[in-house]
């Protein structure tokens, strides 16, 4: 899916989760809700792949559907691979605080009724994975004084960190990480994405779910544009110094609402799920709006991203890429 | 120090505040009620074999003809020291009375506050991290029919069943007919208390599984648990690990908070079983105009109640963290 032989660490593959709601609160007609449609997105080994998008997206049901923690009502189709092979739920309930990690977004992922060290490092007699704990706790700047603390008492950033340090307990191969860094300061958080950075240069994944454009710019290797449930295109981050070299109009649109590319927003907003129009959920927003825009619109290649609009023509997907890495490819 | 000197006055101002209000309250109740003292306590018959001048001594005597206000004044004023008068139905004062009534009582409710607490907890737990599936629809409904059942009728129940069909358990009363008090056995009173013990239990269960539930779904729904998962603990582990730490303290408000009920509920139940405790004290006493009896028993039940909340208070700040340190650093 791109200008990489590297090991797949992570793929998925048209992922679609809905959710079946009652219609309203008088109906008891139940209707499925598409959030997320038909979304690709792979990590290689060693590399920071951000999937951006703005709030309130659908940008964190990835982050559960891959470690299956969906409620019971959500409804997921696609595929995806760990390592070259197919996942079945029971292999991603396996993998999850084992070889993929996840680092929550907010501190309400702490229990509050329980000490910070004991959630990471377990009970206390449990001597190995306390030493372990301790040692983490110490590289991200936590002292002992920490390990007792309940989560109400710990700063925003400290809790960053301990969620942090509870990623890395398993020896994960995949971090997948949720706005990891809103309410830190910019020291931290620059801390923070150099701790994935250097966990990504061992030959390991990390998935970040990002709103923050200029954070996925500095620190990610690909970016996966995330707009309306499905990502519009994924690309190196190289792409993203030129307009030129970005394929998709939302893409440019993004661009060009940076600070230091004109600072333009565009108009409209995204649309909600309920109200998704025919074919490309930006057509309404788009410029280059036309007929050819309402039916599907698979994901092409065009150089070494992806994209999916109608009005760009490029290579078709191979259906099965997934299986060209052989493990321990080329670095 | 300072903080728990000055929470301990808080809370034994509000005692008193609270004491005075109910009795005033109970007070003005009474003064309401459309039963005559004196042929209450004279009887009917009695009453109609008197003349005038007698009534009106006996009038005059009881003070049934002095303003609501001084009367209350009165009785506030010996009761201030210690002192709740006469019991008129049982000629005795009124502070024995209830020591006796409330030590029959006080084991048939604290045996059905600590079962229904307990068996509610449990229920409630297994409900809510089985939401939806057959456990949790069978205690739901199970919770349901009972919550919307009157206590009494669940005590006839009971004694249908039990005491007058399989003669298993007494129907009635504290302890055996026909036996002195010195031949009364643990066992005989323990028999006696089962049934009633049981009406109250099954009615109290309903209440704490039904929000000991509520809670624990919020709990498994939450994002530490989602979290937990993320990292891979077993369902059995975030069961143990953090929804019963989590589920503790809504469960014991409602636990300490569940002792007005079972008090409420005694006074139905020990009336179906003739069980000779504080509830049917307190009916007798209403019923006959025992204004003193009634005021103490009123009393005596708001403070229990009190003190269950004010222990309630008290364990939050041993158990829960956040006010445990969160009040030490503020």
């Amino acid at each position: 899916m791109s200008c990489t032989n590297k090991r797949h660490i992570l793929e998925i593959d048209e992922l679609s989760i809905s959710f079946l709601q009652y219609e309203n609160e008088k109906s008891s007609r139940q209707i499925e809700l598409p959030v997320i449609s038909k979304l690709s997105v792979s990590v290689h080994e060693g590399e920071i792949v951000a999937v951006v998008g703005s709030s309130g997206s659908g940008k964190s049901l990835l982050a559960h559907a891959i470690l299956n923690l969906l409620p019971y009502n959500a409804h997921v189709s696609g595929e995806m691979y760990f390592d070259g092979e197919l996942l079945t739920p029971k292999m991603r309930e396996e993998l999850r605080g084992n070889k993929i990690a996840f680092v929550p977004q907010s501190t309400t992922y702490l229990d509050p009724l329980m000490p910070v060290g004991t959630l990471v490092g377990g009970r206390k007699k449990d001597k190995e994975r306390r030493k372990k704990q301790r040692e983490l706790f110490k590289r991200y700047g936590l002292d002992e004084t920490v390990d007792g603390k309940y989560p109400f008492e710990c700063s925003g950033g400290m809790t960053r960190r301990v969620l942090l340090t509870s990623a890395m307990m398993g020896n994960p191969e995949l971090i997948i990480a949720d706005e990891p860094t809103p309410g830190m300061d910019l020291a931290l958080a620059r801390q923070s994405m150099e701790d994935f950075r250097a966990f990504a240069d061992e030959g390991k994944g990390v998935l970040l779910i990002t709103h923050d454009i200029e954070l996925a710019l500095e620190v990610a290797d690909r970016i996966a544009v995330f707009y309306a449930g499905t990502t519009v295109e994924e690309a190196p981050v190289s792409d993203f110094a030129r307009e030129e070299t970005l394929r998709h109009p939302y893409t440019k649109a993004l661009w060009r609402a940076l600070p230091q590319n004109g600072f333009q927003a565009l108009p409209g907003v995204q649309p909600y799920v309920k109200s998704l129009p025919e074919g490309c959920p930006f057509g309404p927003r788009c410029a280059d709006f036309s007929q050819v825009c309402q039916g599907e619109i698979p994901m092409q290649r065009v150089g070494c991203g992806t994209v999916r609009c109608a009005r760009i023509s490029g290579e078709p997907l191979a259906v099965h890429e997934h299986h060209h890495g052989s493990p321990g490819g080329v670095k | 120090m300072k903080q728990h000197l000055a929470f301990a006055g808080k809370s034994f101002l509000r005692m008193l505040l609270l004491m005075a209000a109910v009795s005033i309250v109970t007070f003005a109740l009474v003064s309401a009620s459309p039963i005559d003292p004196l042929q209450a306590n004279v009887g009917q018959a009695a009453l109609g074999s008197m003349s005038e001048a007698q009534k009106e001594k006996l009038r005059s005597y009881w003070g049934v003809d002095t303003p609501p206000a001084e009367r209350y004044i009165n009785w506030a004023k010996d009761a201030v020291r210690g002192d709740f008068g006469t019991s008129l139905l049982y000629r005795q004062p009124v502070t024995t009375v209830i020591a006796v009534k409330l030590s029959n009582s006080l084991f048939l409710m604290g045996l059905a506050w600590v079962i229904s607490g307990l068996l509610g907890f449990l229920l409630g737990v297994i409900a809510g991290v089985c939401k939806g599936r057959l456990a949790d629809k069978l205690i739901k409904g199970y919770s349901l029919l009972i919550a919307s059942t009157p206590a009494f009728w669940i005590a006839l129940l009971l004694l249908i069943v039990f005491g007058v069909w399989l003669k298993v358990l007494p129907i009635g009363l504290s302890v055996p007919i026909g036996v002195e008090a010195s031949g009364v056995t643990f066992m005989d009173r323990v028999s006696h208390a089962i049934l009633p013990a049981a009406a109250l239990s099954i009615t109290g269960v309903s209440n704490i599984a039904l929000h000991t539930r509520e809670k624990m779904i919020d709990i498994m729904e939450s994002d530490y648990v989602l979290f937990a998962r993320a990292r891979g603990e077993s369902t059995r582990s975030i069961i143990f690990r953090h929804g019963l730490r989590n589920v503790l303290l809504p469960a014991m408000t409602l636990q300490f908070a569940s002792i007005s009920e079972i008090i409420g509920g005694s006074v139905l139940v020990e009336q179906v079983f003739s069980y000779p405790g504080l509830g049917q004290a307190a009916v007798a006493a209403g019923t006959g105009s025992d204004v003193p009896l009634l005021m103490g028993i009123t009393l005596i039940t708001a403070l229990i109640t009190f003190l269950g909340n004010f222990a309630a208070n008290l364990l939050y700040g041993v158990i829960d963290p956040r006010i445990r340190r969160g009040g030490r650093r503020a």
